[in-house]
């Protein structure tokens, strides 16, 4: 029954984006105002039918209903309850209703907080969205129904992969859809601007609120990822240039110069078709990584499993939704007209510097991630393209934008002093010595790039508080006036601050967590110690149990450091029950400078003989700065969002001041 | 007036993209080819599968001047058990020998198998520790290569020989290679 | 009727191989005695792919075949391999796809090249870019006398980011 009521409430929800695409559409063009009023009402009931449809799939997950299909295959009675839950979206068609349940959230969300909207754009930007959402709604009805009924029901299900079954990764597919289908509010702007035939400050400042919303949620994605990584796989991994994570990245390095170039068609009126390419090209990217996930063109370890027909019909919405985006861009993209002029070193040109930046590093991860398929494809052979490739060329493209993000916002509008701006970031000069210095000294064995990290890092993040100061005038006015400046800066110069502190510090984090990393495998025995980073592990032994769905072995390790007792560590290696499938749960202790990290695995023999257990123990340094770097990007982009200027709304359009001001 | 180029640029690169995606969806990412095809088959010496009737075999069996099947398989592999019925229908055709490659197997358990679905082997060698199968490029059973009489690998299936795949794709691949016309 | 049977097989022919968590997987056992030669052991072992595993390097993957090559890779150090030769020697048998670092030739020239050309391409792209918006304006503006240059830092300063 409840199946039945979630199929029927997205057949409707179909109907209702079918119009939603259609008359708000045609009522902008016309200039309709009643069939543009269909937009809003018709978002908002597109939401609620979605959310019903997956309200009920939820609930057949809770209740271990085994009569419908996708239940039986992904769940089990003895999961826990947090694990029903989150096993709706841990499957091929629970995570596409996720997220067509997100696509129309950011529509309703528009539809409800989009009051500054003038009523063609918001009209236009909701059929474009609902356009979308019609292809993804045929997809899931036509070839990834939720609620296919198994007849006869199975007395109890597949159970879900339990490396699935984790709270960070629980929380990692709805914050990673929430930012990467939040794009495409920015995409349905974009289009909604080329049909208009306009882009403007009131465009850019009207499209920011949505690109940044997304933008934090994909940061929080990709951080919820990669932390899960480190903790549940079992040797402090974070990033392995995976396909998936490549998919999920790429659209975050768009979306960021996105966020940059909107800057600059805000202020300075140019840059317009360059950032509408940007906005259909972060969308595009997310939509490329569906594609890759669900179609098995590429290995991945998060591939789902996959149906040669479902590729097809993603490849077929691809053509639609990009390749119709794109001819529109090269139809509509000349008509733009931009008037705004700056010299190449100024603030814009290192706004534009960071783009070239940007999109040089989405293009080499793409290239780098399909080139299997496409070597394949020409009959080229089968090659793999890891790790090795990807650090090789991303970070050499990254390094010179670090640099240049210190001396970007020192510059003036339209035409700057490079010169200048580097003299006065002295201080940032000698916070990158001195970290050089520090961390030659205090690592002598690392690579090089440890040094280069450290260097950058500390270069970027004094800089950046150069910055301040100066927006602050504290050199001239002193503490007390600046504080006071502080406190009234806008919300959006704050978020610009922290932002790029917060990467500064995930810069070092990463620095240490992927260069300076001690390990130590050994077989233990109970009473055995190592010494590792100045800390000693004590093995304390290991003893067997069950939990609620798998049998476990915990170890127990006591770590102190010259002596005195630090923490208790208690590692676990666990098969699930169901599946058989084996997993490991690192003991971790975390600390301002680095983490404790130990891991027990099955049993052996000590060089002497004794019995004992494979024990690997890690210290890996400065992991905290990672997590607490993207947690201070994120909050700067949560800052920037609650500023008062994205509510209160544009300053009034000046078309006729701008078409004639020339054009280019 | 705006050249149109830069504009029609990304439309055209999305379209050359889309173009692979669509060769790419009719591809196999999984499936590895060998890179010992039209090589010599690897020098090694292979002890019998305890317990059975037939010798061990080693690449000397091989160079005898007629095509050979060499078939890779383990008792603990499901999908080999689907395939084994072909592999016996093939080797009691009389065309070819068929050889059994045992695959990081334990004596006991590969010969209560073969007893169990039938050993029609021309010879089994046990390969215990794998050493032999990674000289072969083993990396997942069941895998089943088709040797010419030189000795020189010319063919490797991955997967299990089943449904009409003896037909269609090996006995015409023995076929050609038997006539000297090759792959 | 075989081509579910057959998506049942691959699937039981990989799960009989896949590997289903993934600690750093080297074991003790394995580990050789002489801590360079283990040291090359293990930067030779991440570059190489574990060809069951989903995008694993040997080094990180428990399946059997990753614990075999791993075996392998130290047993060809031992016998006074050079790193090259010992992957020269897992190539011989496996191909160009068991390298997670893909070799420098010409299949893989525009995967190499790439990179650079795409940079150089956005480099030459910005300079046309500036180039032309150059073209469109008209007189150059005549240079600010230092008090009108201080009046306008003042004003453009008090411009927020």
């Amino acid at each position: 029954m409840i199946a039945e009521l979630g199929h029927f409430a997205l057949i409707l929800a179909l109907f209702v984006s079918a119009v939603q695409a259609t008359l708000p559409l045609i009522g902008a063009q016309r200039g309709d105002a009643g069939w543009m009023a269909v937009a809003r009402p018709a978002a908002l009931a597109q939401f609620l039918l979605v959310a019903v449809a997956f309200g009920c799939l939820m609930n057949l997950y809770i209740t271990s209903d085994f009569s419908v299909l996708n239940v039986a295959q992904n769940s089990h009675t003895d999961k826990p309850l947090l694990y029903k839950i989150s096993g709706v979206w841990g499957n091929h068609e629970g995570s596409m209703l996720l997220w067509v349940l997100i696509l129309a959230l950011f529509g309703s969300a528009v539809a409800a907080f989009g009051a500054n909207l003038p009523p063609s754009l918001r009209a236009r930007v909701l059929s474009i969205q609902a356009l979308i959402a019609v292809g993804f709604y045929l997809f899931i009805l036509l070839t990834s129904n939720p609620f296919e009924r198994l007849i006869p029901a199975p007395i109890n299900g597949n159970d879900l992969n339990p490396l699935l079954q984790d709270p960070g990764l629980a929380f990692h597919p709805p914050m990673l859809y929430l930012g990467y289908v939040g794009f495409s509010m920015a995409f349905s702007f974009a289009i909604a601007a080329l049909i208009e035939g306009r882009v403007d400050a009131a465009w850019a400042r009207w499209v920011r609120p949505w690109t940044l919303a997304a933008w934090c949620f994909l940061t929080a994605g990709i951080g919820l990822g990669s932390w899960w990584a480190y903790y549940e796989l079992g040797w402090g991994g974070w990033w392995y240039w995976d396909p998936v994570e490549n998919a999920s990245f790429m659209p975050w390095l768009a979306g960021t110069a996105l966020l940059h170039s909107a800057t600059v068609v805000e202020k300075r009126d140019t840059l317009k078709g360059w950032t509408i390419l940007l906005a259909i090209i972060t969308f595009s990217m997310s939509l490329l990584g569906t594609f890759l996930v669900r179609s098995g063109v590429l290995t991945s370890v998060h591939a789902f499993a996959t149906d040669p027909t479902r590729g097809v019909f993603i490849l077929i919405l691809l053509i639609i939704v990009i390749g119709g985006s794109l001819a529109l861009y090269a139809w509509r993209g000349p008509q733009l007209i931009s008037t705004g002029l700056f010299q190449p070193i100024s603030r814009e040109g290192g706004l534009l510097f960071n783009n070239l930046v940007m999109a040089t590093a989405t293009a080499v991860v793409l290239l780098g991630t399909l080139y299997p398929l496409l070597l394949d494809a020409v009959g080229g052979g089968k090659v793999s393209v890891g790790p090795p490739f990807f650090n090789a060329v991303f970070i050499p493209i990254m390094l010179p934008m670090i640099v240049v993000m210190a001396v970007g916002p020192m510059l003036n509008w339209k035409r700057g002093d490079w010169r200048a701006a580097v003299a006065r970031l002295w201080p940032a000069m000698v916070a990158a010595l001195l970290a050089a210095v520090g961390a030659w000294a205090l690592v002598t064995d690392g690579p090089f790039l440890g040094i280069v990290g450290m260097a950058l890092a500390a270069w970027l993040a004094v800089g950046t508080l150069v910055e301040l100061a100066e927006r602050l005038r504290l050199g001239r006015d002193g503490l007390g006036r600046a504080l006071n400046r502080l406190a009234r800066q806008p919300r959006a110069a704050w978020g610009m601050t922290l932002a790029h502190l917060g990467l500064a510090v995930t810069i070092a984090g990463m620095t240490g967590a992927g260069a300076w990393v001690k390990e130590s495998i050994q077989v233990m025995a109970p009473g055995d110690t190592v010494t590792l980073a100045g800390y000693e592990f004590r093995f304390d032994g290991a003893k067997s149990g069950e939990g609620p769905n798998y049998a476990f072995t915990a170890g127990h390790f006591t770590v102190s450091r010259g002596g005195k007792v630090l923490v208790v560590l208690d590692p676990e290696k666990r098969v699930y029950n169901v599946s058989g499938q084996p997993t490991t749960e690192a003991g971790i202790e975390p600390t301002l400078l680095g983490d404790i990290y130990a891991v027990i695995g099955d049993q052996g023999t000590t060089p002497e003989g004794k019995p004992g257990f494979v024990t690997r123990l890690y210290f890996n340094p400065l992991v905290a700065w990672m997590w607490g770097g993207l947690m201070i990007m994120i909050a700067g982009g949560a800052l920037s969002l609650s500023d008062r200027r994205h509510r209160v709304g544009a300053p009034a359009r000046r078309g006729a001041v701008v078409q004639a001001a020339g054009a280019d | 007036m705006k050249s149109r180029l830069p504009y029609l640029l990304p439309l055209g690169l999305f379209l050359v993209l889309a173009l692979y995606f669509a060769v790419g969806l009719t591809k196999d990412p999984k499936i590895i080819p060998s890179a010992l095809i039209d090589k010599p088959a690897p020098e090694f010496t292979l002890p019998p599968v305890a317990g059975g009737k037939t010798p061990g075999f080693a690449t000397a069996d091989l160079k005898k001047g007629q095509v050979s099947i060499v078939n890779v398989f383990a008792s603990w592999c499901v999908p080999c058990r689907a395939e084994h019925p072909e592999i016996n229908k093939l080797a009691k055709m009389g065309i070819v020998p068929v050889y059994g490659l045992n695959y990081k197997d334990t004596p006991q358990a590969a010969r209560a198998w073969l007893n169990q679905l039938g050993d029609n082997y021309t010879a089994t060698g046990a390969d215990e520790s794998g050493r032999v199968g990674i000289d072969w490029g083993v990396y997942g059973v069941p895998e089943t290569f088709i040797v010419d009489g030189a000795g020189r690998i010319r063919f490797k299936h991955v997967g299990p020989i089943v449904g009409d795949k003896l037909e269609k794709e090996i006995l015409p691949l023995i076929r050609a290679i038997q006539k000297g016309t090759g792959k | 009727m075989t081509r579910p049977l057959f998506a049942v097989m691959a699937v039981a022919l990989l799960l009989a191989v896949l590997p289903l968590s993934s600690a750093r997987a080297v074991n003790p056992d394995e580990m050789l005695a002489d801590p360079a030669l283990e040291h090359r052991a293990r930067v030779i072992s991440r570059d190489l792919r574990c060809l069951v595993c989903q995008n694993q390097s040997i080094d990180d993957s428990d399946a059997g075949l990753a614990k075999d090559l791993r075996v392998l890779v130290r047993e060809r150090l031992k016998a006074g391999d050079s790193n090259e030769q010992v992957i020269d020697y897992v190539v011989a048998r496996y191909g160009d796809f068991v390298l997670l670092k893909p070799p420098v030739k010409g299949s893989t020239l525009v995967l190499w090249a790439g990179p650079a050309v795409v940079a150089l391409f956005g480099i030459l792209a910005l300079i046309l870019f500036y180039r032309r918006r150059r073209a469109a304006t008209p007189v150059a503006a005549q240079p600010l006398s230092p008090e009108e240059r201080a009046r306008l830092n003042k004003l453009l300063e008090g411009d927020a980011p």
